[in-house]
């Protein structure tokens, strides 16, 4: 047999190591990173949830009280060290001037949950996900924080964690160096809720439901009004309709 | 004719004194990143609108000069012109150490650096930078078995097959990287096919004025012969890559100026963009393109090195305002979100952004990292022939012997005094 020369001998085992390193380290956050949800039912393509925004039916502050309640309900917006472009914002108030008419327009923005999200194609480790009910979420075990899905974004509405965290709500769990926008209060929805800004105007202004679902108001209420969805040239196919605008 | 090769000594004062000071260049970035990841991101200038900052430009630069570096021994073996061949373990030398630069920029300005090894396992293959983690670790793997192959002397053979597969490589990770930018689709100064060939081009340009700098500081500093011909042969050839990145954005230009979709983005970026509008004028388009093409072509500046050095230098500066008014120009100028609308509150005006200290030390550290590689692995390996003098050049470029020497008699007459030993 050959006798092992030095060389050899750190050659192998260099090999060894990082090869049993990489693998190891990978499957093992695969593996808590795939652990399914417990307590809910399956998710599946047979929903597909959206909302509709009647910018007409809806005040300013009733989107201020949107935007106060995703803060509440979702933990963000207490950050002490970032600046005001940099702190998170899942979700804002934008108001809008046509050019030609001077008509002016007050509406919620938030992630759109698209149907083709350019975040999802771009992000290289699948962190950015579509569920199979629609709802776009980023999965913060797999995120790098490469923030290429707030390049591709066509929606600006994804935030980046600028500073360390504290106080965070259980349900949803955030962290610095990650990437974080609207989740359509999922852990809300996955036990039969709403979103808590859908709550939180109490009027007819948004509308919260399975598009799908042919007896579900959103899909009976899109059968009859004309909406819009924003950047409908893209073709992305969102979950979060407008009327009004 | 064969050539010979030796490393450089390293032992003289000049050679420790570069390092050393590159060292502190390099401690400097560490400490910047230190300072950045402990604190997270709201210690630098960026937000949530200008996402990539001044790490980005510098890490994007060296990337795609890294490919282009690889050109001078791509010209050797599949386009076979022999001058070049004693430089093709250099060219593939500084290939490897400017995307190593890069590579270390871009990950340290990760969210989340400590995940690298999520980004090594776990792949999307619809994402254009998975594709990238991919095609740049395969870059490496490439030109280290092209580097092997013209190292050892079984293996000469196979070499200009290898060369092949390099050449193909860099083209196709080039425009991988120029389609980090012309793949997306909502920002109004991307979403360009053209990104990606003048990608490759602006690669040929910068990758070319890196080597030259560091072929002739090389041969200056350990006191070999480099003989005028190569030099002006390199020289030719980058001035006219310099005027190819300046055709192409000239075309990226007027293409878009065409479409009316574009309009506001032109003319923030040609006219009323402030210290872009500015930057593209006198940086990218005079500084880093008219000047440096005058100092290469003008007869007064024609043939003499520290012009040609100098062009270089500013061909380099002019690369990194480049990529600063693509990558942060092209972010500061808001998304066309509501066609027809103006807005007024919530989004919409142009984003600004001032670069932080420890950002313009990570990425100046990314340089610093690949010249320090060069360094050591020319001291350590033989990548750099013993003498290029002329005629030792001529020699080794025996096929077209003739053309060159008529060429080049005059200038042959001066340097007929420095023959290799």
């Amino acid at each position: 047999m050959k006798e092992l020369n030095r060389r050899d001998f750190i050659k192998s085992t260099t090999a060894t190591t990082a090869s049993v390193v990489t693998i190891a380290s990978g499957i093992s956050l695969t593996t808590f990173a795939a652990e399914p949800p417990k307590e809910s039912a399956p998710v599946t393509n047979e929903k597909r949830w959206g909302m509709l925004i009647d910018v007409n039916k809806l005040t300013e502050s009733n989107i201020e009280d949107m935007v106060n309640a995703c803060q509440e309900e979702n933990g963000w917006g207490n950050e002490v060290h970032s600046k005001a472009d940099q702190k998170p914002s899942w979700i804002k108030k934008v108001k809008v001037k046509d050019k030609a008419t001077g008509k002016i327009d007050t509406l919620p923005m938030m992630c759109q949950h698209c149907e083709q999200p350019p975040c999802v194609d771009v992000c290289p480790t699948n962190a950015s996900m579509k569920r199979e009910d629609g709802i776009v979420l980023v999965d913060r075990h797999l995120c790098i924080g490469c923030r290429y899905c707030m390049m591709a974004c066509p929606y600006g509405s994804r935030s980046f964690v600028h500073e360390d965290l504290n106080n965070q709500k259980t349900h949803m769990p955030r962290g610095k160096g990650t990437v974080e926008a609207c989740t359509l209060c999922v852990h809300r929805v996955d036990k039969g809720g709403v979103p808590a800004c859908a709550e939180a105007v109490d009027s007819e202004g948004v509308i919260f439901g399975d598009l799908y679902d042919a007896n579900s108001k959103i899909n009976q209420t899109l059968k009859k009004i004309q909406s819009t969805q924003i950047r409908a040239d893209l073709n992305l196919n969102t979950g979060v309709r407008y009327s009004g605008i | 004719m064969n050539i010979r090769y030796q490393q450089i000594q390293g032992r003289s004062l000049g050679f420790y004194a570069l390092i050393a000071t590159l060292g502190v260049i390099i401690l400097a970035a560490l400490g910047g990143v230190y300072y950045m990841e402990h604190n997270g991101h709201h210690v630098t200038g960026m937000s949530n609108r200008i996402v990539w900052g001044m790490p980005h430009v510098f890490a994007l630069f060296l990337i795609v000069a890294a490919s282009g570096a690889l050109n001078v021994a791509s010209i050797s073996s599949v386009f076979n012109k022999k001058m070049y061949k004693p430089l093709s373990r250099l060219s593939g030398l500084v290939a490897l150490a400017l995307l190593a630069g890069g590579l270390m920029v871009l990950v340290l300005d990760l969210g989340r650096p400590d995940r690298l090894i999520v980004a090594m396992t776990e792949y999307n293959f619809k994402s254009i930078f998975a594709w990238n983690i991919i095609l740049y670790n395969g870059f490496f793997a490439v030109v280290i078995v092209y580097l092997w192959m013209m190292f050892e002397r079984r293996m000469n053979k196979f070499s200009s097959k290898a060369g092949l597969v390099a050449f193909t490589w860099r083209l196709i990770l080039t425009t991988g990287t120029g389609s980090i930018f012309g793949f997306l689709v909502a920002r109004q100064a991307y979403d360009a096919v053209i990104m990606a060939p003048m990608f490759i081009i602006m690669s040929f340009a910068f990758g070319l004025a890196f080597f030259v700098l560091v072929l002739m500081a090389s041969y200056k500093w350990t006191d070999r012969i480099l003989g005028d011909m190569i030099v002006s042969r390199l020289s030719n050839l980058l001035g006219i890559f310099v005027a190819a990145v300046m055709y192409f954005v000239a075309v990226y230009h007027l293409g878009n100026l065409y479409l009316s979709e574009n309009a506001g983005v032109e003319n923030f970026m040609l006219f009323d963009g402030g210290v872009y509008t500015q930057l593209f004028w006198y940086g990218q388009i005079i500084l880093g393109g008219l000047i440096p093409m005058a100092l290469i072509y003008h007869p007064a500046t024609k043939g003499n090195r520290s012009m040609l050095g100098l062009a270089s230098v500013l061909i380099i500066i002019g690369g990194i305002v480049q990529l600063y008014i693509i990558i942060i120009g092209g972010q500061a100028y808001p998304m066309e979100m509501f066609p027809g609308k103006e807005i007024l509150e919530g989004y919409g005006n142009v984003a600004p952004y001032t670069p932080s200290l420890p950002e313009i030390l990570l990425g100046v550290g990314g340089i610093a990292v690949a010249i320090i590689a060069i360094a050591f692995a020319v001291k350590l390996l033989p990548f750099l022939p013993e003498c290029l003098a002329d005629r030792q050049a001529m020699n080794i470029a025996d096929i077209w012997i003739e053309g060159l020497k008529e060429e080049f008699s005059h200038d042959l007459a001066d340097t007929h005094s420095k023959e290799c030993k």
